[in-house]
């Protein structure tokens, strides 16, 4: 009884890994199904979906405008500290009162983890998380960026 | 010891360093197995106590990755301290936002919207399956066979595609918020999903092909780092681990939450108590996750994302805990509130750290390969277990 047992068994332990060579044998005989992307040779056809959270940017129109009224609602959202909103005093001209504007917009990315929170938190939309995704810089410097464009102002109508 | 084990590898010479020669069975072997060893998965150092070849004692030291995630979580805001979380397990981050989502929500008394529920749980089988996926591929690596990997991996690239797409990341989403979900589903997401069962179906009898039925893996696995029931309980263990030494422990059929009740699928159990049980208990995990998804993803129902909160959550003064199901156990959140809009106190129960502890008894008496094999079938996420 043991002898057939151990037969039996032997006879179990070849079907088991012919039965995985088998499919080896399969994927070696139908390399159809490419699935690897070689990454820098695809940056042409690469497709990233919209919502991909690749960096903060602020949107502007074609006149140079934005809609960030320097409300700090998304500094204050940012768990990492990673936004630091620098504000001032613009004079309106034809009132002559005193308006709250962004001076600099800050923004760490080198201490951002991409969690979405602050464009959450944007009352106005001005900012949204942007596709770009090769981050890697020589001087840890240029990671803190200033996301408002020189010389750009609030959109009219934007509170 | 721990200290001593820089300068004194051998154990053999009686001195004052090892204890005046009180050294338990003088003549061993200790050994560092980590923290840089690839079959640790991430910074876990073990010190091993070795006779011969065979394991007297194993202690883990935890240290390297400590972020002190719970003190942080203190300085933080109710929806800030989520994203967090998912830097502990990062495998299932889904799942991890999901427990402090639903511990904020009881505080402040939120209802969920149904079609929020519904995306939680298919964001939760979701992720559960891609950490298995992950987990059969590395375990395949650590007891030899590097095919599965590539395989695990082919599938799970779908899963974080999907993810990509409705979430943003792939790894760390922070897709859950204190009232529902971050956005609302991709409208390909119903299509991608569909997809992926289609294929995973195919796939995962593959799986079985290749490693479920493997004789030179099955005598690997079967018999090696026996857990008893009544050890699983008194060490704590939770998960995969406990259900293959014959406990109870699902969450998501013993305390139910979002539509889990509503739900059919089973809880898988499995008698053996080694590392086989416990690999059978994910590859059946596997099937019912599918299940779950096939059962949900047709029928998600139309609403609203997200419940209405307050741009500033101010959890009421007490003490609230909350429990889900990750991919390697129980996890569970326990927030304390002095009525501010910070946490007082936070902790988090995290499932690897308990099962961690039960490796020493596993693998005492055993053979120093075995104890690759018990640390796989284990499915330790090292951030997890040093949080």
């Amino acid at each position: 009884m043991f002898l057939v047992n151990y037969i039996k068994e032997v006879f179990g332990a070849i079907k088991s890994l012919a039965t995985g060579m088998r499919r080896t044998g399969y994927y070696f005989t139908h390399h159809k199904e490419i699935i690897t992307q070689q990454y820098p040779d695809n940056r042409d056809t690469l497709q990233l979906p919209e919502r991909f959270r690749g960096e903060v940017v602020m949107i502007h129109d074609e006149n140079n405008e934005h809609a960030c009224t320097g409300c700090t609602a998304c500094e204050l959202a940012c768990p990492n500290a990673t936004i630091k909103i620098v504000t001032k005093f613009d004079v309106d001209e034809e009132t002559g009162k005193k308006k709250k504007a962004i001076d600099t917009f800050v923004y760490h990315l080198e201490l951002c983890t991409f969690c979405n929170l602050c464009i959450e938190a944007c009352p106005t939309g001005a900012i949204k998380m942007d596709q770009t995704f090769e981050h890697s810089v020589f001087d840890r410097s240029k990671l803190t960026k200033k996301l408002n464009h020189d010389g750009s102002k609030i959109r009219a109508g934007v509170e | 010891m721990y200290r001593q084990t820089e300068i004194l590898q051998d154990a053999t010479q009686v001195s004052p360093l090892n204890g005046g020669g009180d050294l338990e069975g003088a003549g061993d072997l200790i050994i560092n197995v980590g923290p840089q060893h690839p079959s640790t998965h991430g910074v876990l150092h073990l010190v091993i106590t070795l006779n011969g070849e065979t394991i007297k004692k194993v202690e883990p030291h935890l240290g390297y990755i400590h972020r002190s995630i719970e003190k942080m979580c203190e300085s933080l805001t109710f929806r800030q301290f989520i994203y967090v979380t998912s830097k502990m397990d990062y495998l299932s981050s889904h799942i991890n936002n999901h427990g402090c989502c639903l511990c904020v929500e009881k505080g402040l008394q939120i209802e969920v919207p149904e079609r929020a529920q519904v995306i939680r749980v298919l964001m939760d089988e979701l992720t559960r399956l891609a950490s298995h996926q992950l987990w059969w591929g590395a375990l395949g690596m650590d007891v030899g066979a590097l095919t599965p990997f590539f395989h695990a991996f082919r599938e799970r690239e779908l899963i974080n595609d999907i993810f990509e797409e409705t979430c943003g990341t792939r790894l760390t989403m922070n897709y859950m918020v204190p009232g529902g979900v971050m956005a609302d589903l991709h409208p390909n997401f119903q299509r991608r999903v569909h997809e992926f069962i289609k294929q995973f179906k195919l796939k995962i009898d593959e799986y079985d092909e290749l490693l479920t039925d493997n004789i030179i893996f099955k005598n690997r696995m079967q018999g090696v780092g026996v857990l008893s029931a009544a050890d699983a309980v008194s060490y704590g263990c939770t998960g995969p681990v406990a259900r293959g030494s014959n406990v109870v422990c699902d969450i998501r059929k013993l305390y139910p939450y979002e539509v889990y009740n509503k739900l059919q699928f089973d809880e898988v159990i499995e008698t053996g108590g080694d590392c086989y049980a416990r690999y059978m208990v994910r590859m059946k995990e596997m099937r019912q996750s599918l299940s779950i998804i096939e059962q949900l993803i047709d029928q998600v129902p139309e609403g609203e994302f997200q419940a209405k909160t307050k741009a500033v959550l101010k959890l009421p003064k007490g003490e609230y805990y909350s429990r889900v199901e990750t991919a390697r156990g129980e996890f569970g959140v326990y927030i304390v509130s002095e009525g501010g809009t910070t946490p007082y106190r936070i902790k988090f129960r995290s499932p690897g750290f308990s099962n961690l502890s039960a490796l020493d008894h596993m693998a005492r008496g055993g053979k120093i390969g075995d104890l690759i094999a018990i640390m796989g079938s284990l499915d330790l996420v090292i951030p997890d277990i040093d949080r």
